[in-house]
């Protein structure tokens, strides 16, 4: 992901992935939201990077796992930046505690000076 | 995609009002173009109201939805008002848990009621009522 015709391919890209699950259309639109929040953060901030896509099974359950990887700069107090509101960037600071709330697993591992990677689940 | 420089979302113009209905999965340039053009047609109109229609839109992120309260606010100092119309279900129930709620932001169930809205906050009420 580099650019902000990459966030849309990934939010089609998860979208497809979402249906092949059978995840409701409230859960689809749910991850694919999340996930394009996500992505925006990783080309904006994290001066593009990748995502992976995992699909889950543990017993009846069916789940979805995106991870967003970056190199930039890293985030010196993810605390801070997980506030809704907080925003370097001009935005509206929704992005990651939004992406938080749209999934059922939510992780952020970020060092300064080497990156930052965010991962979410859905089950379905 | 090659036309990437020149991709604009169409603005359709009535006497009074502009309408726009968003067709595509927006990258974020495309949504500041809109919203620039949106307010440049206003002025140069003397248009008085905007109808955007989000009917096929899937996806409403925090991009989106922040595009969506500039245009409003946008429009309200040049004296228009702005109407959202047909936002999915799963749209609404995803873009209040994204922690959006579109604050000064008017919104209608389809293009028929938000042109009545629009009319009815610019002429008063329709059919005469008195």
């Amino acid at each position: 992901m580099r650019s902000s015709e990459d966030v849309v391919l990934v939010r089609q890209l998860v979208r497809a992935l979402a249906i092949k699950l059978g995840f409701s259309l409230v859960d689809q639109t749910k991850i694919v939201t999340a996930a394009s929040e996500l992505a925006r953060n990783t080309v904006d901030y994290g001066g593009g990077g990748t995502v992976r896509a995992q699909t889950l099974s543990e017993g009846q359950r069916v789940g979805l796992r995106l991870t967003f990887e970056d190199k930039g700069p890293g985030i010196e107090n993810v605390d801070l930046v997980m506030k809704d509101g907080y925003t370097t960037g001009g935005g509206l600071g929704l992005g990651l505690g939004g992406a938080r709330r749209l999934s059922n697993q939510f992780d952020i591992v970020s060092r300064p000076g080497e990156g930052t990677r965010v991962s979410i689940t859905r089950w379905r | 995609m090659t036309a990437a420089a020149t991709e604009r979302i169409p603005i359709l113009r009535t006497s009074e009002f502009l309408l726009v209905t968003i067709q595509v999965d927006m990258h974020d340039r495309l949504a500041i173009t809109l919203q620039d053009d949106l307010t440049n047609q206003i002025v140069k109109h003397h248009s008085r109201g905007v109808l955007i229609d989000i009917s096929s839109l899937e996806v409403v992120d925090s991009f989106i939805g922040r595009m969506i309260g500039n245009i409003a606010a946008m429009s309200r100092v040049l004296d228009a008002e702005t109407v959202v119309v047909g936002m999915q279900p799963a749209v609404a129930i995803t873009l209040v848990e994204l922690g959006l709620s579109l604050p000064g932001v008017r919104t209608a169930l389809n293009v028929d009621k938000g042109m009545e809205l629009l009319r009815t906050s610019l002429h008063g009420a329709p059919n005469g009522a008195s």
